[in-house]
């Protein structure tokens, strides 16, 4: 790609791709604008009109909507620190040679191939259950007092549901990028007289920042828009102590069926996954060069 | 101090026996090359004394003390790899200076040394520039850095110069011989370029299979060969071996008589032969011959020599030049 003619070319074959997405992207983009500035309810369809700034207002207005956001952050943070940690961990015990590797491997990969739904369920009815679930269980066997964990601690619960179905794509990058590692640096640092903790201070970790970079921008992307694992375990409650952006605009369209007040919240979620884009690609991006 | 013993150690990677069993003894200050065809252990002898291999029997002593079992790091060797293990995201000086860090050195000790190897090496310019801002030479060279800095007992090499270009090649094998006089520190040299061996050794070990074929300085192996293998390989271009009636007439198997070691007339001689390829090099003339119902051999002759593709050549080995071997490969 080094010549002018080359870049030009390139250029033109690029062009209908990138067209393509724009006009993906564009058009939604304009309709909800548009729609965000209406008052339009699907119970009144007839009586749609104008309505200016309103819909931004009641949702600014809305005492669920910081709570939403204040949330939205808790659970990407809670996530990423649980999948990133757990992925580095994970990955460097799998690196080695065990007997059962194949296998091993699999299982720690497996929880990516349950879809949200069905894996939140599971968690739900089968795990974390007060009366008959995993932990209840553990619980009386030490004769405590089961946790309710959906009632006393719902946002904690739904980050411990997505953290399990986001550790092995965490895992399996990082995995990926461990075993890219150099074998004859590692003997080197073993001879200069490096010992495993000083080897993954100061080789494995540096190699390793630009794939947590990876995972943590695609998972960020993601991770703003879970919504199946709490409709489907505590519905944004109780209260609104598990609701997140994403799950507000959703009760503003299909509960109270407000097209004009969930177009709003739709825009100002992607202005606000945009500030964090752009802290993100600040903060991390640089690793990405 | 680097005196290293090596007793009866063998290694087998599962059933197989890559060193079946070698013993060796280096002495302080030597600068010593394992030699030998790829694959055939020398890698893994080098990482054996290294420590980054366990054995799997035998002895291995360092300044007589018995370190079969110690960790890589507690042996007193530095290694330069092939692929120099540069650490990538660290500047040239910590790059240099990483093995003092481990080892908890005074920070103005550490500057001092990581100077003046810096010095040593022509790579005061580029301390602060990252490896994959080098050349292979420069990268090369901040590996040797690396481990001249810990003032170690004995230096490993695993072919450092095989991915460099060939003028920098023979450039580097100057250097490092140079080094190795004003350290006058215990070297052990892995290659397989029997050049590097011959240039640079006191002595060579040469490896077949893992087994120690002979031990000698370079022209102690060039002028007796202990065996058809180690002639074969010592030597560039490659000795040349006479089976049948030639060499039962010597009361030999096989006789092998080197390509400089010939006396040619394009009128008369021993063996006859037509020129294949006449390479020209002004300062040497190598010869292709074939010889009439004959194997296929190289001579050289110094100087010119008239002699192109297709002409008719007579070859006479020289006296006492020719050596002999039995049906074993064992030299008589
Ligand atoms: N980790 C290993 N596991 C199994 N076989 C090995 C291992 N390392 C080396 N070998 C085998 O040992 C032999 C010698 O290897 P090596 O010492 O690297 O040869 P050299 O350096 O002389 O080219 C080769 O046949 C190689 O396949
Ligand atoms: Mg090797």
């Amino acid at each position: 790609m080094a010549t002018r003619q080359t870049q030009s070319l390139a250029r033109l074959m690029r062009a209908p791709a990138i067209l393509l997405l724009l006009v993906w992207m564009v058009v939604p983009l304009a309709m909800t604008l548009y729609y965000s500035f209406l008052d339009y309810n699907l119970l009144n369809p007839g009586q749609t009109s104008w309505a200016g700034w309103f819909n931004y207002k009641f949702f600014y207005t809305d005492p669920a909507f910081f709570a939403a956001i204040g949330n939205t952050l808790l659970l990407v943070l809670g996530v990423l620190a649980i999948t990133v940690i757990g992925g580095v961990a994970i990955a460097l015990l799998i690196d080695r040679p065990i007997f059962g590797q194949g296998l091993v491997r699999i299982l720690i990969i497996s929880p990516f191939f349950v879809m949200p739904p069905v894996a939140a369920l599971i968690w739900k009815n089968m795990i974390m259950h007060p009366s008959y679930g995993v932990f209840a269980d553990v619980a009386r066997f030490f004769g405590a007092q089961p946790v309710d964990w959906f009632a006393q601690y719902p946002l904690m619960s739904i980050i411990l549901i997505v953290a399990w179905q986001w550790l092995p794509f965490a895992t399996l990058i990082l995995l990926t990028a461990l075993q890219s590692l150099d074998r004859e640096q590692i003997e080197a640092a073993e001879m200069d007289g490096a010992g495993a903790v000083n080897r993954f201070i100061h080789l494995v970790a540096p190699h390793m920042a630009r794939a947590v970079t990876v995972v943590i921008l695609i998972q960020t992307i993601f991770l703003l828009g879970v919504y199946a694992e709490i409709l489907v375990t505590t519905n944004g409650g109780p209260g609104y102590a598990s609701t997140n952006l994403t799950y507000l605009i959703y009760r503003a369209a299909r509960l109270n069926f407000d097209i004009g007040g969930a177009a709003a919240g739709g825009i100002i979620a992607v202005v606000l996954a945009n500030i964090v884009a752009i802290f993100l690609m600040r903060a991390v991006g640089k690793n990405l060069d | 101090m680097g005196g290293i013993t090596l007793k009866q150690v063998r290694k087998s990677f599962g059933d197989i026996d890559v060193i079946p069993g070698v013993d060796l003894e280096i002495k302080d200050g030597e600068f010593v090359v394992f030699v030998g065809p790829s694959g055939c252990g020398k890698s893994t002898l080098l990482r054996v004394i290294a420590g980054l291999e366990d054995v799997t029997s035998g002895q291995i002593t360092i300044d007589g003390q018995d370190m079969t079992d110690a960790a890589p790091a507690k042996r007193g060797l530095a290694m330069v790899f092939q692929s120099y293990a540069l650490y990538p995201h660290m500047t040239v000086r910590k790059n240099i200076a990483f093995p003092l860090k481990m080892a908890r050195m005074d920070p103005a000790e550490q500057d001092r040394r990581v100077n003046h190897a810096a010095n040593i090496l022509n790579l005061t310019d580029y301390l602060d520039r990252r490896p994959g801002q080098l050349s292979g030479g420069q990268r090369q060279r901040v590996a040797i850095g690396r481990a001249i800095v810990r003032e170690p007992s004995a230096f490993l090499f695993d072919e450092p110069l095989s991915n460099l270009d060939a003028a920098l090649r023979v450039n580097m094998r100057v250097e490092i011989s140079e080094l190795h006089k004003k350290l006058a520190t215990t070297m052990i040299y892995v290659t397989h370029d029997q050049v590097e061996a011959m240039t640079m050794a006191d002595k060579i070990v040469v490896l077949r299979a893992g087994k120690v074929e002979q031990v000698g300085g370079p022209l102690e192996l060039y002028h007796k060969p202990a065996n058809r293998f180690v002639a074969g390989f010592i030597g560039s271009p490659n000795m040349n071996f006479l089976e049948g009636e030639v060499a039962a007439r010597m009361g030999a198997h096989a006789i092998g008589v080197r390509p400089e070691h010939f006396s040619m007339s394009t009128s008369q001689g021993l063996l006859s032969g037509v020129v294949g390829v006449a390479e020209h090099l002004g300062s040497d003339t190598f010869l292709h011959v074939d010889l009439d119902n004959g194997p296929h051999i190289i001579a050289r002759a110094a100087g010119e020599m008239p002699v192109n593709h297709g002409d008719r050549i007579w070859l006479t080995p020289q006296e006492g030049r020719v050596y002999r071997f039995d049906a074993k490969g064992l030299a008589l």
